[in-house]
């Protein structure tokens, strides 16, 4: 590899870094003003115009609070469990494709950190680690409720990954590809993969939902019956960044919704809006350019639509009894994704044998 | 630098290993034996099989050991490794004569090994990518991939046996 592949490499993982961290961030500002707005309050108002610096406040308190380690916990892992749980959170978003190829200086740069052909089960594969971060922090804390919590939680991951690894076979079905990138490319202009897989997207969907916690699948931490679930012993710094992994996971669950159904960064008549843009600017490079950068901004819209989604189901339903989710994810979306997949392959079969 | 990372990777993974027999904690093996998972496959990425990489993760690190840690928090096996498991003198001597006779056993199997190099010229390096891979297991391999799935769902219908509620028992 060329050094300046390289550092343009570096430059880009730490720019996609920054941003997953900062949209983190202002994921917690978001959830509260749309908790506030669906329920008929302000919402967070006083730091800064209209709240705007509610995250920077909340990280400085958390910081300055006490950093508290009960004592007959398993210190080390104790430490360890938040550290796993971000480390894992933010090691995902690194071979999504944030957009198409910019042209600089000769040089074709493809907005994704890293391409590996097995892009979806580095997805799969990081997912399925989530877990080890709740189950390490709930049982080094060394009390009952976090130990409820995290068993919980790695019943209900190992659960939902099954339904969510069988979804993801109808699309790999489609695209013949492991690979992201080329996923994004089979979707261009409104070819999306949504309007083939309807239903595995919303199989897809509530997985994720179960993957990253979220009501109505956050029994790991619901408060009425476990007080914190597995942060229940953590304060200070060490709860932030339980709390932020999970707006982490948010973001990279829709950005790789947004990448397998929804079309990454494609948007309708594109290669019209390229065409025209050849001719108004007689230059190929600024066209390209310019479509590129629209592509990264509808891309991540879409991740900002999901991100919103996951928000608004938050505080409109009412979460699951433990029986009920286990019903839901082994009775109902194990037997309907593995239908999808029948389903798929007797499209592709039939459209083999029409056309 | 291959051959650097090689053997980092090797030692780090026998150290690990023995980690795992080694540790006090039964939760300090169980992650330990993650961590073997991980620089096996940090071995198969060298080998350039990157899903044979991934696929050990998922389903290893992934879903087995989460399930290993999930027992063994259920069960609470910390209480009572920390006061220190007795070994009697007698074991203890069985234990040194038998792991004495099988380094030597070791030794002597070794001796004559001859290591299969590869010929660099034939050797093909995508070998290990999944097109690859699945063509070898759909063509060549046929029977034996069919069989071993029929194991699983031999082993699937075994743990639904054990675990179905028998007539007139109650759990709850």
């Amino acid at each position: 590899m060329e050094s300046v592949d390289l550092i343009y490499k570096a430059i880009y993982i730490l720019a996609i870094f920054g941003v997953t961290l900062l949209i983190a961030t202002y994921s917690t500002y978001f959830e509260r003003k749309i908790a506030a707005f669906i329920q008929d309050r302000v919402g967070p108002n006083r730091a800064g115009p209209l709240g705007l610096l509610q995250p920077l406040a909340d990280a400085g308190k958390l910081f300055f609070k006490e950093d508290f380690i009960p004592a007959k916990s398993n210190k080390a892992l104790f430490i360890i469990g938040p550290g796993i749980a971000m480390l894992v959170a933010a090691m995902s978003s690194a071979v999504i494709p944030f957009g198409d190829t910019l042209i600089i200086g000769g040089h074709e740069i493809f907005l994704q950190a890293i391409e590996v052909n097995i892009g979806v089960l580095y997805i799969f594969g990081v997912v399925s680690l989530g877990v080890y971060g709740l189950m390490i922090g709930g049982w080094a804390s060394n009390n009952k409720f976090s130990l409820l919590g995290a068993i919980r939680a790695a019943s209900q991951n190992i659960s939902y990954e099954l339904a969510m690894g069988l979804s993801l076979i109808a699309v790999l079905m489609l695209s013949g590809s492991l690979s992201l990138r080329v996923i994004a490319e089979q979707q261009a202009g409104f070819n999306w993969n949504i309007w083939y897989q309807p239903l595995g997207f919303l199989i897809f969907l509530i997985c994720a939902f179960a993957e990253t916690n979220r009501t109505p699948f956050d029994l790991p931490e619901s408060e009425a019956e476990l007080i914190g679930g597995y942060h229940t012993e953590y304060g200070s710094m060490k709860l932030g960044m339980y709390l932020f992994a999970e707006y982490i996971n948010i973001f990279v669950a829709s950005a790789v919704m947004a990448t397998l159904y929804f079309g990454a960064y494609n948007f309708p008549f594109m290669l019209e809006l390229e065409t025209w843009l050849v001719d108004a600017t007689e230059s190929a490079i600024t066209a390209n350019n310019i479509v590129t950068l629209i592509g990264t901004a509808v891309m991540f819209a879409k991740i900002f639509l999901f991100i919103f989604f996951f928000m608004w189901v938050r505080w409109t339903l009412p979460r699951f009894r433990y029986d009920q989710l286990m019903k839901l994810g082994w009775q109902i979306l194990i037997p309907l994704a593995i239908l999808n997949i029948l389903l798929t392959g007797g499209g592709i079969l039939l459209k083999d044998y029409l056309f | 630098m291959t051959e650097n990372l090689f053997y980092f990777l090797t030692s780090l993974t026998l150290l690990c290993a023995l980690m795992v027999v080694i540790s006090k904690n039964p939760v300090h093996s169980v992650l330990f034996l993650i961590i073997t998972f991980f620089t096996i496959s940090g071995h198969y990425i060298l080998l350039n099989a990157q899903f044979l990489a991934a696929v050990n993760i998922i389903v290893y690190a992934g879903a087995i050991m989460v399930l290993f840690l999930f027992v063994i928090m259920f069960l609470n096996l910390g209480k009572g490794a920390e006061k220190g498991v007795k070994t009697s003198t007698l074991s203890k001597i069985a234990g040194t004569v038998a792991g004495g006779l099988l380094f030597t056993v070791m030794i002597a199997a070794l001796k004559d090994v001859e290591i299969a190099g590869y010929n660099p010229e034939t050797y093909n390096s995508q070998i290990g990518m999944v097109e690859n891979l699945g063509k070898v297991l759909f063509t060549e391999y046929l029977l034996p991939f069919e069989l071993a799935s029929v194991l699983f769902l031999v082993a699937m219908v075994g743990a639904v046996m054990l675990g179905k509620r028998e007539t007139g028992e109650q759990h709850f």
